[in-house]
């Protein structure tokens, strides 16, 4: 690795000098923390259809056909409240929409003390009882969701970290990638099909280039919906007392500081009639979320926010009630400039404004950033291999990078899938099942990693390719056999969220059977192509592309 | 191995490298701390310092690999890191 780096001490032409500099920064800064950025980029593309993944994996939830009445809703949900969490100090509910046959809802379970901060609970509520879902428990899309930025089995502040980092490798990776083509628009209209090395190289470019300004927004973006964790130094050195920080909080959430309770109990006024408020606001199945703090007490308020269509930006827009009284006491529809902007960059990373069209677009270029990393890390082994002083017998460090591939990309296709076969499997009645579906996610990613490591690389690709294949080709006949919503149901139905997850999986098990054919045929195509590239002119050829 | 190390380019290298995760993040934090000297309200500048971070993070690593040596990585973090350091200070309460 020390002896690639350019030498400092040689005079060099300073076009080509910086080129060959961003393309080694490159190809190290992509590497390092390659495999996090594949999974990091794979779990992000799978999370723009996270709610529907979580109605296909609550399968007990009926297909929700129209947007119940977010308003009677709300009244439903926030009477079971008052029954089964009297006390608490603090509770907040996710409406249905058009993308979400559940509630979701989070609360404090108790008064907050002098001392303590109460306890948390959370859980899905079914809008058309109110009472808790008797679905199977799961996290549900929000598994690959929360993977996305926060991995498992860590800290989270930890894991946010890392995956900071990863985004940051990831912007240097594109610029610098930027900077090494000087072809760029050339070599996006290039493609030498079974040539090898070449072939992968224009697939990479391709993918990088054509999703180029998306890879750009959704890394930076994304390291924005994490900026006062990684940069909170202006914040610190800005605001010395509580009100400014609540001043500068306001302008981020729509969350509202729970007061001390008066002691005094005040039922809450009617949530029905504040929720169509909102809705005569900002649409019918518009209304976001519901959020009551100190509820019961002569203090408590009541926010409703608007919901996530229609606009891009994700900034705060609530309207806040007295509690007891139902008084409106305040909109809020704007923030500054900054604050705005942060908003829409915000918006723009989840992608939750999207209708069905622009999601699957985001869908797709993202599906097309996940294959540039993951050509890119191949790539990386398919150079090398090359130059190898002996190809049978490869370096440790390029035998790790050549395995880790294996693990990292076919094997997490296997683990994914294998985490909506434990949906699907697992007894209902198994303590921690949700726990469970995401401990057999991990243990299937350790065995492909296991068996990439005993198995010689190209059968391991293979092997796993096809697991992988099977896996998600066999879904939806074990949806058809677990539930009852098979295919030929949801189709007659008109439930179009089994109907795509079906699809879906059909099409996947399609990519990965096509990239396992390929992989068995390659090793031919791989030798016929080593021979001309120690002819001087390719090799030259290949020097100017970079390392 | 009989790839003999030249441990003084390996040295360079780490300065290097060095220069562009630590240097660049105290230079995109500078940068965040100064945004505050901006006319306009504490709340929006902060998050306008917060905002533009990481772009003055992403562009330091490029610069600290595109110049020819790493001396001359170090010296140009630096150089832009004296003015912001002083604003920084300045708006300091």
């Amino acid at each position: 690795m020390m002896h690639s780096v350019a030498d400092e001490d040689e005079p060099r032409l300073t076009g080509r000098g910086i080129r060959q500099s961003m393309s080694q920064l490159h190809t190290w800064a992509g590497l390092l923390l390659g495999w996090i950025l594949y999974a990091m980029f794979l779990t992000g593309t799978v999370s723009y259809f996270k709610d529907e993944l979580s109605q296909w994996m609550r399968p007990e939830l009926a297909y929700q056909a129209q947007v119940p009445d977010q308003a009677a809703v709300a009244q439903r949900i926030a009477d079971e409240f008052s029954r089964s969490i009297p006390g608490s100090s603090q509770w907040s509910m996710k409406l249905p929409d058009a993308r979400n046959n559940s509630v979701y809802a989070f609360w404090r379970t108790g008064p907050r003390t002098p001392g303590s901060r109460g306890g948390f609970g959370e859980g899905y509520f079914d809008p058309a009882t109110g009472q808790k879902v008797t679905a199977r428990d799961t996290l549900g899309g929000d598994f690959f969701y929360r993977f996305h930025f926060q991995f498992h089995y860590m800290p989270v502040v930890w894991a946010r970290w890392l995956a900071g980092a990863a985004a940051m490798f990831m912007l240097v990776a594109i610029i610098s990638g930027v900077i090494t083509h000087k072809k760029i628009f050339i070599d996006f209209f290039t493609f030498r099909w079974g040539k090898g090395q070449r072939s992968w190289l224009d697939a990479h470019n391709a993918l990088s280039v054509f999703g180029l300004p998306f890879h750009f927004m959704i890394t930076y973006t994304g390291l924005v919906t994490l900026m006062a964790l990684y940069m909170p130094w202006g914040e610190r050195v800005a605001f010395q007392t509580a009100a400014e920080r609540q001043q500068y909080a306001a302008e981020l959430s729509a969350f509202i500081a729970p007061g001390r309770p008066a002691g005094v109990g005040a039922p809450l006024a009617s949530i029905e009639d504040m929720v169509r408020q909102a809705q005569d606001r900002w649409g019918r199945d518009n209304a976001g979320r519901v959020t009551a703090v100190n509820p019961g007490d002569a203090t408590a308020r009541v926010a409703v926010t608007r919901g996530d269509a229609g606009r891009i930006s994700m900034s705060p827009q609530s309207m806040e009630f007295e509690g007891p009284s139902g008084r409106l006491l305040r909109v809020r529809e704007s923030v500054g400039a900054a604050a705005e902007t942060r908003g829409v960059l915000y918006g723009l990373h989840l992608g939750r404004f999207s209708d069905i069209v622009t999601r699957w677009l985001y869908f797709l270029v993202s599906f097309m950033g996940t294959a540039m990393v993951g050509t890119g890390l191949v790539m990386w082994t398919v150079k090398r291999r090359q130059k190898l002083p002996n190809p049978d017998h490869p370096h440790v460090g390029f035998r790790a990078v050549e395995r880790l591939n294996v693990a990292g990309i076919a094997g997490l296709s296997i683990a994914m899938a294998a985490f909506l076969w434990a949906n699907r499997l697992l007894p209902q009645s198994l303590a921690g099942r949700a726990d469970w579906e995401i401990h057999v996610f991990f243990i299937a990613w350790a065995l492909t990693l296991a068996h990439a490591f005993v198995r010689r690389p190209k059968a391991a690709w293979v092997e796993q390719l096809w697991a992988a294949a099977a896996m998600l080709a066999l879904l939806p006949v074990l949806n058809a056999a677990t539930t009852s919503r098979p295919l030929w149901h949801s189709l007659t139905q008109g439930d179009w969220v089994f109907v795509a997850v079906d699809l879906m999986c059909g099409a996947l098990a399609v990519i990965h059977a096509t990239l396992a054919i390929r992989t068995a045929r390659r090793q031919p195509a791989r030798k016929a192509a080593r021979k001309p590239s120690s002819s001087p002119a390719a090799a030259t050829a290949s020097r100017q592309e970079g390392t | 191995m009989n790839v003999m190390v030249d441990w003084g380019r390996v040295g360079r290298l780490l300065l290097r490298i060095l220069a562009a995760l630590c240097g660049g993040y105290v230079l995109a934090a500078l940068a965040s701390v100064a945004a505050l000297a901006l006319p306009i309200s504490k709340p929006q500048a902060v998050l306008t310092g917060m905002l533009a971070s990481f772009g003055v993070y992403a562009g330091a690593v490029i610069w600290v690999f595109a110049v020819r040596t790493a001396g001359r990585a170090w010296a140009g973090l630096l150089a832009a890191a004296a003015p912001l350091a002083l604003v920084a200070w300045m708006v300091r309460p």
